[in-house]
């Protein structure tokens, strides 16, 4: 049993991680990217976080929805679309599951359906599959997060921006991957899974 | 006279769209070319709000869109998802796709033609 107070709350964290850790994931996308995955999450964070006090949800979906929405119009790059469809993804799962494993099932799914990458592409994906499947073996801690998160190290991208610099892109963790890791890690904080 | 179908450039740079618009208004004065580049505040990305607004804009009921990099396809099909309209996404080099759709649609050649000469321009998957 999911419950709204708990997601709003991993929400409200998540986007506490990103405004804390900005510079971080700025550096980040400059070593491989355009430095602005920091300002574009933070810039979203914002204004969910602003949504989310003008409303009081009863239910995940009509949340997840607006946070979703949000976060395409705000974010912009390819985060937005991405998170965003992700979210759009668990809102239209939770019409009629409240499992946290297939809500970000679900959640992965778009990100695939809008981003046409795999695992082993160097995208936030490598972070999203792992802990998935983490969370349906009951194995989900910290560990899962920080390993897929320095797997992507070690990877050569194939998608996005990053993959323009081919070879080049080895050596560095992905942006996007370390924004979801921070994702994951409030996913814990806020005790939406158990254990 | 407005042709059946609108162009649609979308562009992390305001200014690359917009030069391309520009290039295309040359050969193809009949033909409505929007631009939707970078974000809202102006910086370099791209927008669904933005290109959604301009979808709105159009007259056409059907449009053929040439896009930059990878998000702006995202963004762009996002926007697809939301919109009425019919909208076609070519995966050509921006400039000379942009351009060869505006010049065929000038000339009132039929899309089956202009996506034949589209066909070797295709550059991204
Ligand atoms: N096709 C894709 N599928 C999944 N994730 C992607 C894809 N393209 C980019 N990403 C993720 O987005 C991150 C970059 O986001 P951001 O910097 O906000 O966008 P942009 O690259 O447009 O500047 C990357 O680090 C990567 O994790
Ligand atoms: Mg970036």
């Amino acid at each position: 049993m999911t419950s709204i107070e708990k997601v709003s709350q991993w929400i409200e964290i998540f986007g506490e991680k990103i405004t804390a850790n900005r510079e971080h994931l700025n550096k980040l996308d400059t070593a491989i990217g355009d430095g602005d995955h920091g300002s574009n999450l933070t810039r979203g964070a914002a204004a969910v976080k602003e949504k989310a006090a003008e409303n009081d949800y009863d239910n995940l979906a009509n949340f997840f929805k607006d946070v979703g929405m949000t976060l395409v119009s705000k974010v912009g790059g390819a985060s937005g679309p991405l998170y965003g469809s992700a979210f759009m993804g668990m809102a239209k799962k939770a019409k009629e599951s409240d499992d946290m494993a297939e809500l970000l099932e679900a959640g992965l799914e778009a990100i695939q359906k809008r981003g046409k990458a795999d695992v082993g592409e160097k995208t936030m994906i490598d972070e999203w599959a792992p802990v998935i499947e983490s969370v349906k073996a009951g194995s989900f801690n910290q560990d899962v997060i920080d390993e897929s998160l320095e797997s992507t190290r070690e990877m050569k991208a194939t998608k996005g921006r990053a993959s323009y610099l081919g070879d080049r892109s080895i050596g560095h963790i992905d942006p996007g991957a370390q924004s979801s890791a921070y994702l994951f890690e409030a996913l814990l904080e806020a005790g939406v899974i158990d254990g | 006279m407005a042709k059946e179908y609108g162009l649609l450039i979308i562009s992390h740079v305001n200014e690359i769209a917009t030069g391309l618009a520009k290039l295309i208004d040359q050969v193809a004065a009949d033909v409505t070319v929007k631009t939707a580049g970078g974000t809202e505040d102006g910086e370099i990305g791209t927008s669904f709000d933005k290109i959604n607004a301009v979808l709105d804009e159009f007259k056409e009921d059907k449009i053929l869109a040439f896009y930059d990099l990878g998000s702006a396809k995202m963004n762009l099909e996002m926007a697809m998802e939301f919109s009425d309209k019919e909208i076609k996404l070519y995966e050509t080099a921006l400039i000379e796709g942009a351009y060869v759709a505006a010049s065929l649609l000038q000339a009132d050649v039929d899309l089956e033609t202009i996506e034949a000469q589209l066909d070797p321009l295709v550059i991204k998957e």
